[in-house]
């Protein structure tokens, strides 16, 4: 029979790092599709269609699990943010731009508004916590939930 | 009526019924399994027994009613078969599940001849009765399993058993034990099923992401639903090429599920309230009904003396209340049937790290969310004989 002891030094060693079939991540090279890049963006947010800029790159977003891709994950970070900060957006805007985002962009786009706050600029977190709370109220706590338990991270 | 009965502070960490339904098995979060009876008369809870022989925490407990036998296992990686003798004592029965990690969940098959016992082991031990040896072997199933095994229930046929795990997949396999049982005939899930078999697999989400914590075949077998920690609640569907249909929800994860007719699912969680959905036949998915009516506590008025109670206690003037408007107070660890099967029940058991054991009885349900689920036609039958009542009463009056 086991015994549970005292000692927890064991626990130190990866043990499990020896087994051939281990969980592996999934990945592949993500990118942005090309034809999205900055001035698609800008010439959108000049155009005043910060709706459909934001929908294009929440629907292009490149995850992947940490650590990969990170280059193609800082350059969609900051596209997304400069539609985000934009200042022409305000309250109303912003709830009428979350109305119209299906379920499943809201969550891709809580995990931006989590990647934001992880780089703050100035003035930026308080924008985005208005964000938080607009996406909060249409999609739930469970929204929050899948940021935190996927492994695919933008 | 919704029963609620507490036993102690300790969470329940799971609990099993017997046939009757008149004993329940439930472990304390510790190495012990405590059976209690229902006193006929005044409804109590009494200990009749406690099942002690493992080490460390039981994870799981399951009661096979027809040959009246307990399985449970441990984090101490053991898993013992529990028989009653004539005088009423329950004696174990070690079985040799050959497992280096602890195990996790453990389910008898629905003819009771063989259990099936989840690990940390990336493995699930199939485990029967060996009779010219007199003991209870296993037999692994392992490939392609990534990781810890959280869950699994048995397909209706004896053969199939559904797995999830904390690599994300929900996995079908065959556990068929060509020493004990004739060949099975083909499924929907598929002919070939030799033990071991991968029948079919699938991804809690595309991203990769949720631990599953919960699966459950449906009556007739064809459908298995799941939930994982990413707030998800999954159909899929083998009569329909196997079409997996999910549903991302707004509320907090849940941790178990059980289907409660053909089409209607009931799931629970972190979030301490049974929630009723609906499962079209195209696999469309759709929230119906909380199964408890948040009851807002009215804010009495703050006294004198509970607001120096409060700020010796706090430091704060506003009382700060942490009780939950749900019965449960803490995340539900399991869903039983009471009565009825998973073709139709009347009556559920959740249990809870609140150390709550609630019965719930949809015969009797509270009007608001009686009205909810008559409003959907799938899960109008959980308030139907209301409705009956209801129109027999006017009946009456008319009469009168």
């Amino acid at each position: 029979m086991s015994k549970n002891t005292s000692s927890s030094e064991f626990r130190q060693l990866d043990v499990d790092q020896y087994n051939e079939d281990n969980f592996r991540e999934e990945d592949g090279e993500v990118t942005l599709p090309a034809g999205i890049d900055e001035d698609t963006v800008i010439n959108l947010l000049n155009k005043g269609e910060e709706q459909e800029a934001l929908r294009l790159l929440l629907a292009n977003a490149p995850s992947a699990s940490k650590g990969c891709n990170e280059q193609a994950k800082d350059l969609a970070l900051s596209l997304v943010m400069k539609v985000l900060l934009n200042k022409s957006i305000n309250k109303t805007k912003m709830d009428e731009i979350i109305g119209q985002l299906d379920q499943s962009l809201l969550d891709v786009l809580m995990k931006y508004i989590y990647r934001g706050f992880e780089n703050p600029s100035e003035g930026s977190s308080a924008l985005l916590l208005q964000w938080h709370e607009k996406v909060f109220n249409v999609a739930g706590i469970g929204c929050i939930v899948r940021v935190l338990s996927d492994r695919k991270r933008v | 009526m919704t029963e609620v009965f507490q036993f102690g502070v300790e969470p329940i960490t799971c609990h099993a019924w017997n046939k009757e339904r008149t004993k329940l098995a439930l472990s304390l979060n510790d190495n012990e399994v405590n059976i209690y009876s229902r006193q006929p008369g005044t409804g109590d809870w009494v200990l009749e027994h406690t099942l002690s022989g493992h080490d460390l925490r039981v994870t799981g407990v399951d009661w096979a009613p027809n040959t009246n036998r307990i399985v449970t296992c441990s984090a101490d990686r053991n898993a013992y078969v529990w028989c009653q003798d004539e005088s009423g004592k329950w004696s174990p029965t070690l079985v040799l599940l050959r497992i280096n990690r602890a195990a996790t969940c453990v389910r008898w098959s629905p003819q009771e001849n063989k259990f099936a016992v989840g690990s940390g082991a990336r493995l699930i031990s199939v485990c029967y009765f060996e009779q010219e040896n007199n003991w209870w072997v296993s037999k692994h199933i392992k490939k392609p399993i990534r990781s810890t095994i959280t869950t699994l229930d048995w397909h209706p046929n004896n053969i199939l058993l559904a797995a999830g795990s904390s690599d994300f997949k929900v996995r079908i396999f065959s556990a068929w034990i060509k020493d004990i049982e004739p060949k099975p005939s083909a499924t929907s899930w598929g002919a070939k099923m030799p033990l071991g078999q991968l029948m079919t697999e699938f991804s809690n989400s595309t991203g990769g992401g949720g631990w599953v914590h919960g699966v459950s075949f449906s009556c007739d077998g064809n459908r298995v639903c799941w939930v994982g920690h990413d707030s998800s609640v999954s159909v899929a569907d083998a009569s329909r090429e196997m079409a997996k249909t999910q549903l991302k929800t707004p509320h907090l994860p849940f941790t178990a599920v059980t289907w409660i007719s053909k089409n209607t699912l009931l799931a629970a969680g972190h979030g301490c309230c049974p929630m009723v959905y609906a499962v079209e036949d195209s696999g469309k998915l759709t929230f119906v009904s909380k199964l408890d009516v948040a009851q807002k506590k009215e804010a009495s008025s703050l006294s004198a003396m509970r607001k120096f109670k409060s700020l010796d206690r706090t430091a704060r003037t506003d009382s700060s209340d942490t009780t939950l408007a749900t019965l449960h107070q803490n995340t539900i660890t399991g869903i039983q049937i009471l009565k009825g099967d998973k073709a139709g029940a009347t009556s559920v058991s959740t249990c809870g790290s609140d150390s709550y054991l609630i019965l719930w009885n949809f015969k009797d349900l509270p009007d608001t969310i009686a009205d909810e689920l008559l409003c959907h036609p799938i899960t109008a039958w959980m308030a139907e004989p209301r409705t009956q009542s209801l129109e027999e009463s006017i009946a009456e009056l008319k009469l009168a």
